[in-house]
């Protein structure tokens, strides 16, 4: 059953996209996901995958590439980090406009500027709205697993959406940890072949793709695209519970650790919760009642599923890896406090900005918002909702 | 075979429809369906557009203009859409996922907006690259489809929204970007520049050679808008064969680096005789401006004068 390894995150997604073996890899190095097409044009050039791999000149072809690619009727894949994501921004939302189901390894990185290559979730956030699926991945195993489990979930007719597999970059993208690979037959088996109904190289059937839309018609394809999000959700449930089968590895679209008498509840996404889990085993041996969620599928989000599963808390502290400069917290933050506020989830609510730029986050930083979630329980009162975690001074 | 007109019109059905929305008098229809007409009937093509007047006329939600697949994704990226199109046909014909009685040809149309400037990278990516394709500029001079903006392909003094000749600056102040020989020094098997003249004779050939060589190729034509150049609209094909006349738009080709002006004209024309009929040129034509018509006559005889030596330098090296 499976075959043990040791591996970066940048590798064991390398590896996925190998056994996915998809028909064209387009992709331009940035740091830190370069090591992705590295490895990846060494399984080219050895003949172990049958893909085109397309060296292109900035993120921007990149992401237009997999579009053709896709649209020609091929399996298209990419990897990129900041600043990549940003210079692809136009084409990352005509992807998801022309319903093309392109999978994408982001490896979460500060957006500039100023230039800063660590880690933090800006890169990512921005992309929030562009109707991309997102997952977020807490180690390599889980960038692994969930970039087995994408295509299935991006290609299905009642999706048809591209999908960002996410992962903290150098935390995950560099470190080497054990993981469990699947065997490559079972990854084609699990993958599966894609079918797509209409492609531009069917020469039985021309096609066009990419029209101006106006007034007459626009609103309804953007609802359209919003529906294929919302059975997104469905989808991502169902692949899931096949992928567990295969692995007996379970994803469901956010992890509940230490929830069943949970009171002091922390949200936050990827190699974060590594930490908090941490933070948590050892307050729990002190008697406090600390809990944890982690959110895997950011889009779509589970604002109904988080809100009830957030119920029982008596103080929540939602952990958001970027600022969103609105002046009102993060965007994880606020999609779950209204996702509390329209499903009567009513439990005080406090957001922390933390490790932008790559600032180390502790075990002891997780257990000061506990602390500090200890006093909001106790008097009921958020005080500041929109507070830092880790930065020099005062705010 | 040499070229028959009759015999293409009559056998070669246009595989650009009409209908679409290009205004009368603009040049560039005629160019993509003369350049279609090149491919084999039996051949499927993949045609990219480029955001530009093109793109916005041909192919309005839910009708399209073209008979071929197409793909349409943003302004500057047209080459890099198309080599994902290619990338994609490689690896697939590859592993036996198409057909296999069909070949697939790959074509990009871009203006000179999204070719010259905004698209100059995702362009020279692609022809470095040796994608199998061929990318088609049509060059009208402007960015016709925001309303007559420069653009590195505007001619020198022409009058634009955005260099409007004025009583302190007359119009563009910089000469055209050469592009055909930025693309040359890709060294791509196939660059040629062309317009639609005569009987088509020039394009056709020159669409056919790029289709059918194998690698990244390249053809720049002269697409005139009447909009822009404020022209007559029946006037098009008088337009084109002024440019190629006065050897402001010299017909020719560059096969691996080996230069041929496919059209000597045997009575090169004054550069008057192109710029009068455009209105973007009028203020030149104003008492005291004659150093401009010296200058841009200049300018051309210069470039010619270069085109003739590369010519005879590169078929010596043969």
């Amino acid at each position: 059953m499976g075959i043990r390894e040791r591996l970066s995150g940048n590798e064991a997604a390398a590896i996925a996209m190998k056994q996915i073996n998809p028909d064209v890899v387009a992709a331009f190095p940035i740091t830190p996901s370069t090591e992705i097409p590295q490895y990846f044009s060494s399984f080219v050039s050895n003949g172990q995958v049958d893909t085109e791999f397309v060296a292109v000149e900035s993120e921007h072809s990149a992401m237009s590439a997999c579009i053709g690619a896709q649209a020609a009727g091929g399996r298209a894949m990419t990897a990129t980090s900041a600043n990549g994501l940003s210079l692809m921004w136009e084409m990352v939302y005509i992807a998801s406009s022309l319903r093309l189901p392109i999978v994408m390894s982001l490896v979460n990185r500060a957006v500039s500027g100023p230039l800063n290559i660590h880690n933090d979730h800006s890169d990512a956030m921005g992309a929030r709205d562009s109707g991309w699926i997102m997952l977020f991945s807490e180690n390599n195993q889980e960038a692994y697993d969930n970039l087995l489990m994408a295509h299935r979930i991006a290609e299905h007719k009642d999706v048809l959406l591209p999908l960002m597999v996410c992962q903290d970059g150098f935390i995950t993208s560099h470190s080497i940890e054990n993981i469990e690979l699947l065997e490559d037959d079972k990854v084609k088996e699990f993958v599966g072949k894609y079918n797509p109904e209409h492609y531009l190289l069917n020469d039985k059937e021309p096609i066009a793709v990419g029209p101006l839309d106006l007034q007459a018609y626009l609103f309804e394809h953007k609802a359209q695209q919003a529906i294929a999000m919302r059975n997104a959700k469905k989808v991502i449930a169902e692949v899931s519970a096949d992928f567990e089968k295969l692995t007996g590895r379970k994803y469901e679209f956010f992890e509940r650790y230490q929830m069943d008498d949970a009171e002091l509840v922390i949200v936050c996404m990827n190699s974060t919760a590594g930490t908090a889990k941490a933070a948590i085993d050892e307050l729990r041996a002190q008697g406090v009642k600390a809990g944890l969620i982690k959110v895997r599928m950011f889009r779509p989000f589970p604002s109904e599923e988080i809100a009830e599963a957030l119920k029982g808390a008596k103080a929540i502290a939602v952990l958001d890896k970027a600022d969103s400069l609105n002046g009102a917290g993060g965007a994880l933050f606020e999609d779950v406090v209204s996702g509390m506020y329209v499903n009567k989830t009513h439990v005080p609510t406090v957001n922390y900005v933390y490790g932008i730029g790559g600032r180390d986050t502790t075990v002891k930083d997780i257990q000061k918002v506990y602390k500090d979630l200890e006093e909001v329980a106790a008097t009921g009162e958020v005080g500041n909702p929109y507070r830092y975690l880790g930065l020099r001074g005062e705010i | 075979m040499a070229y028959n007109h009759k015999e293409v019109m009559a056998n070669k059905p246009s595989r650009f429809t009409s209908g679409h929305r290009m205004c009368a008098g603009c040049g560039a229809p005629s160019v993509a369906r003369t350049i279609l007409r090149a491919l084999k009937p039996e051949d499927h093509a993949v045609i990219a557009g480029a955001t530009g007047c093109m793109e916005v006329s041909t192919f309005i939600y839910p009708y399209t203009s073209w008979t071929d697949s197409f793909i349409h994704t943003a302004f500057e990226c047209a080459g890099a859409t198309l080599s994902g199109c290619e990338a994609a046909y490689k690896a697939m014909k590859r592993q036996g996922k198409l057909s296999e009685d069909k070949d697939t040809k790959f074509i990009a149309f871009g203006g000179d907006g999204g070719t010259y400037d905004i698209g100059l990278q995702s362009l020279s990516g692609a022809m470095e690259r040796g994608h199998d394709m061929v990318y088609v500029c049509y060059d009208n001079g402007a960015y016709m489809n925001t309303g007559i903006q420069r653009s590195s392909a505007t001619p020198k003094f022409a009058d634009t929204t955005t260099t409007p000749a004025g009583t302190v600056v007359p119009g563009k102040m910089q000469y055209r970007k050469d592009l055909a020989k930025i693309m040359v020094g890709h060294n791509i098997p196939y660059v040629a520049q062309t317009a639609a003249i005569g009987n088509y004779k020039d394009l056709y050939e020159k669409a056919e050679k790029a289709i059918y060589t194998e690698g990244a190729c390249f053809l720049n034509v002269l697409a005139p808008c009447p909009r822009g150049w404020g022209y007559n609209t029946e006037d098009l094909m008088q337009i084109n064969k002024l440019a190629v006349d006065t050897c402001y738009w010299p017909l020719y080709e560059v096969v691996n680096g080996v230069y041929k002006i496919t059209y000597k004209p045997a009575n090169k024309l004054p550069i008057e005789e192109f710029l009068k009929p455009q209105k973007r040129f009028r203020h030149m034509f104003k008492p005291g401006n004659e150093w401009m018509i010296e200058a841009f006559q200049k300018a051309v005889d210069e470039k010619w004068q270069e085109l003739l030596d590369l010519e005879e330098m590169t078929n010596k090296a043969e």
